[in-house]
């Protein structure tokens, strides 16, 4: 069974079968996992904001770094405008950062390894800003997709392209947390079924690969979560300050 | 085939007694849409738990102390500022102080020196002037001295060489040409004696 290394991507139900309708919302290894980082990320976030001491502790100093490094995140894409989005833009990069760190850790899975999950963040991100869009400028929303200065004989091509790329958004943005989660995890259980199957003798190489391999993947870990959530400022800076 | 193992983990030992579907159904477990909406239901769940969370209780406070550290801050900085002009303006006195201590103790200097000078030449003159009296005095004595000296000499001669030439011839020699003798020698050698 360790020859297949898709395996670590099975979700399994952890206790009883739970069905509402014909719906199964079964307690599974993912939905553990889930619960675990969300625990992770309010416990931190809790330790973190309890003093209110001037000079900070460590924890406290990682709390207020992240909230600092997120708020100027924003603030460099989205403008000041994105101030109300903060506190989800914030949610959405911790959780995506934890469930991502979360998999690294040998036994774990991944979350963020399933498409079904990145696409749910990704759809809800996309139907969010699209919302936010028609209530901020009306039907000028749709002047996102007349770029300007642009002849008018090419413009129906534009129009079309530009509708293509607004509605790929979540297909891109999900596919890409996914694929490279996915990629990475399967690469390092093959790395290590090398270290295995070669023994003692030729095992040492892949063996290092692999110590390369975790160095990247958690270097990875950390670049979409912070990829997933600048593009989230990005299509939401698209929706509060119409360029076009 | 379903196969049944004991995952043993660090954390969640008895989470992992799970069931695996085997590697022979292939492809993508991730594409397997069996648990889609147990994942979806999930997400929402913990996603809105987190959200509002964060949201509600725990990013308040820390935005709260962020600001609070950042008006302490603003404020130690003020008070520092204020605090530095006024040890300024103190330094600035103290150099003024410095100052006109240092011109009064020059003047201070100046007049005892100048009072000592002064003091220093009241005496000088005064001992000059005792100095010449007494300078003058003694030139006085010592001209009255040698002007007595020759007479004396003279008259010494004059009675030691009678006595000499009574005891040597036995008579006595009128004294007015002894005298007249010596004088002459003493005219004579006046010089040789006495020294000009």
């Amino acid at each position: 069974m360790a020859a297949n290394p898709m395996n670590q991507f099975e979700v399994y139900r952890i206790g009883p079968e739970i069905k509402i309708g014909t719906f199964d919302i079964s307690f599974t290894n993912a939905s553990l996992f889930m619960i675990v980082s969300s625990f992770a990320i309010l416990f931190i976030f809790n330790l973190g904001s309890k003093k209110k001491s001037v000079i900070p502790n460590k924890i406290q100093l990682l709390a207020e770094l992240s909230y600092s490094f997120v708020a100027k995140m924003i603030s460099d894409t989205a403008g000041s405008k994105a101030r109300p989005y903060f506190a989800f833009i914030f949610s959405l990069f911790m959780f995506v950062l934890f469930c991502n760190m979360f998999g690294m850790i040998p036994y774990t899975f991944t979350v963020t390894s399933h498409i079904i999950v990145t696409f749910m963040l990704a759809a809800f991100i996309f139907i969010g800003v699209t919302i936010i869009g028609f209530i901020k400028h009306g039907f000028g929303y749709l002047k996102l997709f007349v770029p300007s200065g642009v002849p008018i004989v090419l413009l129906p091509l534009i129009v079309v392209i530009e509708i293509i790329s607004y509605l790929s958004r979540p297909i891109s943005l999900s596919v890409r947390l996914f694929a490279n989660m996915m990629a990475g995890h399967t690469m390092m259980k093959v790395f290590g079924g090398f270290v295995v199957s070669l023994g003692i003798v030729g095992g040492w190489l892949p063996l290092s690969f692999s110590v390369a391999l975790t160095g990247l993947e958690i270097l990875v870990a950390f670049l979409q979560a912070y990829v997933f959530a600048i593009l989230t400022c990005i299509y939401l800076n698209d929706a509060l300050n119409l360029h076009h | 085939m379903i196969k049944k193992i004991f995952f043993q983990s660090i954390f969640f030992n008895f989470f992992f007694l799970r069931e695996v579907f085997a590697a022979e159904s292939g492809g993508m477990p991730q594409l397997n849409p069996e648990f889609w909406v147990s994942q979806i239901f999930w997400l929402i769940i913990t996603f809105g738990i987190l959200y509002i969370v964060l949201s509600k209780f725990i990013l308040p406070k820390i935005s709260s102390n962020l600001e609070l550290r950042k008006s302490q801050i603003q404020e130690n900085i003020e008070t520092a500022e204020k605090q530095r002009e006024i040890s300024e303006v103190k330094l600035k006195e103290y150099d003024e102080i410095i100052l006109k201590s240092k011109s009064e103790a020059k003047n201070i200097f100046k007049n005892a020196r100048e009072k000592i000078i002064k003091d220093i030449n009241l005496k000088k003159e005064t001992l000059d002037k005792q100095i010449d009296e007494e300078i003058s005095n003694a030139e006085e004595e010592i001209k009255t001295l040698k002007k007595d000296a020759t007479d004396k000499i003279n008259k010494i001669a004059i009675e030691t060489s009678s006595d000499l030439l009574k005891k040597l011839i036995g008579t006595e020699i009128n004294n007015s040409s002894i005298s007249a003798i010596v004088d002459d020698l003493s005219k004579k050698n006046k010089d040789k004696y006495y020294g000009s």
